[in-house]
């Protein structure tokens, strides 16, 4: 019910922040060839370049699981997102906290309420029975186009102005 | 090895109380947790390597746990093995939290009728194996005197003091006591968990004795940032304080890659983390302002056991 309910206003949003973006980023999961492959919690967060509190874009935990072990329990392995702001969000977090996803390309757009000037885009992988890696990029507001890629955990990772 | 051992023994039981020999442990499971439904599990031992469960189980009894909202959280599952003893704490609410014990004696020697006396926690002949007086770093009965003359018995340099001569506590030192050499010592040794968002509500500097005061937060320690802490000393700076920072893992390295640091003016103490991983801190300081006035001289040690997080 919750879930669909966030779903539902991730929907709504959707057309609203697409008409005035402040650019789009893609964040690649790459396909891993692993025996027992478990999807990666990611968390993409951008901060000011001249220092200033990070903001969180998104992050994606097993939000279903719950228990003596719920999907929060991980949350901390994304360990710089835990440490530079990640541990202060109140989660589940409307618009930026979602379930994990499968390889592939997911975009995230970037709220238009974020102030113009000069940031770096984190984004960070950490996966179950595999590794951890965390990617930066350059990222200005407006959006121009901008590119990074990770090696392990995380493929292409991509800024568009729109 | 087995002669560097025994004078490091030598040394520990006898007159000076050397930063080496075998050093108290904590070892936590994790420092950063990010919800309040999870414990974390605690090997307690002593060693010369820290971390490395080879030589005697630290006894727990006085262990607390000071939980972020200022009450005391609770040991679970303690049980001592060969090498290490273990211990669970529920981190059941969120913050910082403090986990380690406190320990505070006076020992020393002196005279009745001309013969040497002891006071000191330990009573009877000889510690026993892995006594839990030995919990802290620093020898809880540092007979500081050097007992000169006093013969050494033959498992080191320890003075041989008859049994009936040593009293456990100094309201048990019989009148007419004379040349009363008197130390007070204080120490600490713990670790620090965060569940949630840090907190620094249990760094409060209380102004007594030999204290760390962190600048960095003791769980947000990154090995590409140098860690910041204070020291003081009666809540004043502790300046040009010795401070030992060695990490675990020493087997698998070719260099122990332990470093001597010293603090600047202010008390400041800056860390290079060389690797990540968990590091044992230690640092101690003797001076002669005691609380009690018996005691002529008094020496505080502080260790801790840090996570630092690769970036």
């Amino acid at each position: 019910m919750k879930k669909s309910l966030v779903l539902a206003a991730g929907i709504i949003a959707a057309p609203v922040s697409t008409a005035a973006s402040a650019g789009t980023i893609t964040i690649t999961i790459p396909r891993i060839n692993a025996s027992e492959y478990h999807v990666p919690y990611v968390a993409a967060w951008i901060e000011p370049v001249g220092g200033g509190q990070a903001r969180t874009l998104a992050v994606w935990y097993d939000v279903d699981k719950v228990g003596n072990e719920p999907g929060t329990k991980w949350l901390a392995d994304l360990r710089t997102w835990w440490r530079k702001g990640g541990r202060s969000l109140k989660l589940p977090a409307n618009g930026v906290s979602g379930a994990t996803r499968a390889p592939g390309a997911h975009r995230i757009t970037i709220p238009t309420n974020v102030k113009a000037g000069a940031y770096t885009l984190h984004v960070e992988a950490a996966r179950e029975d595999g590794g951890r890696e965390l990617v930066s990029v350059p990222l200005t507001i407006p959006a121009a186009n901008g590119r990074a890629s990770g090696k392990t955990e995380l493929g292409a990772i991509t800024i568009s102005a729109r | 090895m087995t002669a560097k051992y025994l004078l490091l023994a030598a040394a520990a039981f006898g007159i000076a109380a050397p930063a080496s020999a075998h050093n108290a442990w904590l070892l936590p499971s994790i420092t950063v947790l990010s919800d309040t439904v999870q414990s974390v599990t605690v090997d307690a031992g002593t060693s010369t390597a820290p971390f490395e469960p080879n030589h005697n189980a630290m006894g727990i009894d006085g262990i607390k746990v000071w939980a972020p909202d200022g009450s005391m959280g609770k040991v679970e599952n303690a049980s001592r093995g060969r090498y290490r003893s273990t211990f669970d704490v529920k981190i059941d609410k969120p913050g910082t939290w403090r986990i380690g014990m406190e320990n505070n004696g006076i020992g020393g020697t002196f005279k009745v009728n001309g013969e040497p006396w002891m006071v000191g926690r330990r009573r009877g002949p000889a510690p026993a194996p892995g006594g839990a007086a030995r919990a802290m770093a620093t020898p809880p009965a540092p007979s500081a005197a050097p007992a000169a003359g006093a013969p050494n018995g033959p498992q080191g340099g320890r003075p041989r003091i008859d049994p009936s001569h040593i009293v456990a506590t100094i309201d048990e030192i019989p009148a007419g006591a004379t040349d009363l050499v008197l130390t007070e010592t204080t120490g600490r040794n713990e670790f620090f968990v965060t569940a949630g968002e840090p907190s620094d509500t249990l760094f409060k500097p209380t102004g007594k004795g030999l204290e760390f005061v962190p600048v960095t937060l003791p769980t947000d320690l990154v090995s590409n940032e140098p860690g910041q802490f204070r020291f003081l000393v009666d809540g004043k700076p502790a300046a040009d304080l010795e401070v030992e920072v060695v990490p675990g893992g020493r087997r698998f390295r070719e260099a122990d890659q332990a470093q001597k640091l010293k603090t600047d003016a202010e008390g400041l103490l800056t860390v290079k983390w060389p690797v990540a991983g968990f590091y044992w801190i230690n640092a101690s300081h003797t001076d002669d302002k005691p609380s009690n006035p018996k005691a002529a001289k008094r020496r505080m040690s502080y260790t801790a056991t840090l996570e630092v997080l690769a970036p």
